[in-house]
């Protein structure tokens, strides 16, 4: 998992901790704005339902969740622009 | 649907109370950073969510769900209190501070974002003039309608909600 991580073409890191329902997705939507298809934002978030939101939005969307984790409170989505 | 195929939602927000403006912000917010257009009709009280520097307020009479004022504490306040001068402030001032608590984005920065994701807002001219209330006297980026102008957002519309 780790070595997928580091060949993991991350250009981005969004800081999302702290943020309540609808403000993570609201950040993550304007972030992919700013960068190129094929190229992956990490996002830091700590709102537990943004694990089923991020989800749906990646399923709305067409932007791929290549990888995610949760270190104690902190999830950590890494997402692929399509 | 719309033509490039995205899906649509419409909104009515037809009441101008805090609470209730939360939920049409935060769902055509949220359609758009999902590729959905949004767009929200604002009736009656409604209106209120979109006038310039206006307070919303939260009641605390005949609100049966209202949280106790303490936390920990399983006591509400009466509805023969809540009448008394006063207390909408107090229950408006602790529904912003639970807010903030929880790190809930104000009413205004919410309306912010949608104006900025470019969800349609549209006023209803009927109420607008039933309430007296002035186009001048709406944020900047709302458009005027009516009934028609909402029956036809809402027949393309995949999803149409009422709060």
């Amino acid at each position: 998992m780790l070595k997928r991580r580091e060949k993991m073409n991350v250009v981005k890191k969004l800081d999302c901790k702290g943020m309540s329902c609808p403000e993570p997705i609201l950040n993550i939507k304007m972030t992919m704005g700013q960068i190129k298809s094929g190229e992956i934002v990490a996002m830091e978030a700590t709102d537990p339902g943004s694990v089923n939101d991020m989800a749906s939005w990646a399923k709305r969307t067409g932007n791929e969740i290549v990888d995610q984790k949760q270190d104690g409170k902190v999830f950590t989505f890494f997402v692929k622009k399509k | 649907m719309s033509s490039n195929g995205n899906k649509k939602i419409t909104i009515i927000a037809a009441n101008g109370s805090l609470d209730q403006a939360y939920p049409p912000l935060i769902l055509a917010s949220t359609a758009v950073a999902m590729d959905m257009e949004a767009s929200i009709f604002f009736t009656f009280y409604g209106l209120d969510i979109i006038k310039k520097n206006k307070k919303l307020y939260v009641s605390p009479i005949g609100n049966a769900a209202s949280p106790p004022p303490i936390k920990g504490v399983p006591i509400g306040v009466p509805n023969i209190l809540g009448v008394l001068p006063g207390m909408t402030a107090v229950a408006t001032m602790m529904m912003k501070s639970w807010m903030k608590g929880a790190n809930v984005a104000s009413k205004d920065k919410l309306l912010e974002q949608c104006l900025k994701f470019g969800v349609r807002m549209i006023g209803c001219q009927m109420t607008m003039d039933v309430m007296g209330v002035k186009k001048e006297e709406l944020i900047d980026g709302i458009e005027i309608g009516g009934a028609a102008t909402f029956l036809d957002v809402a027949a393309e519309a995949d999803i149409t909600l009422a709060f």
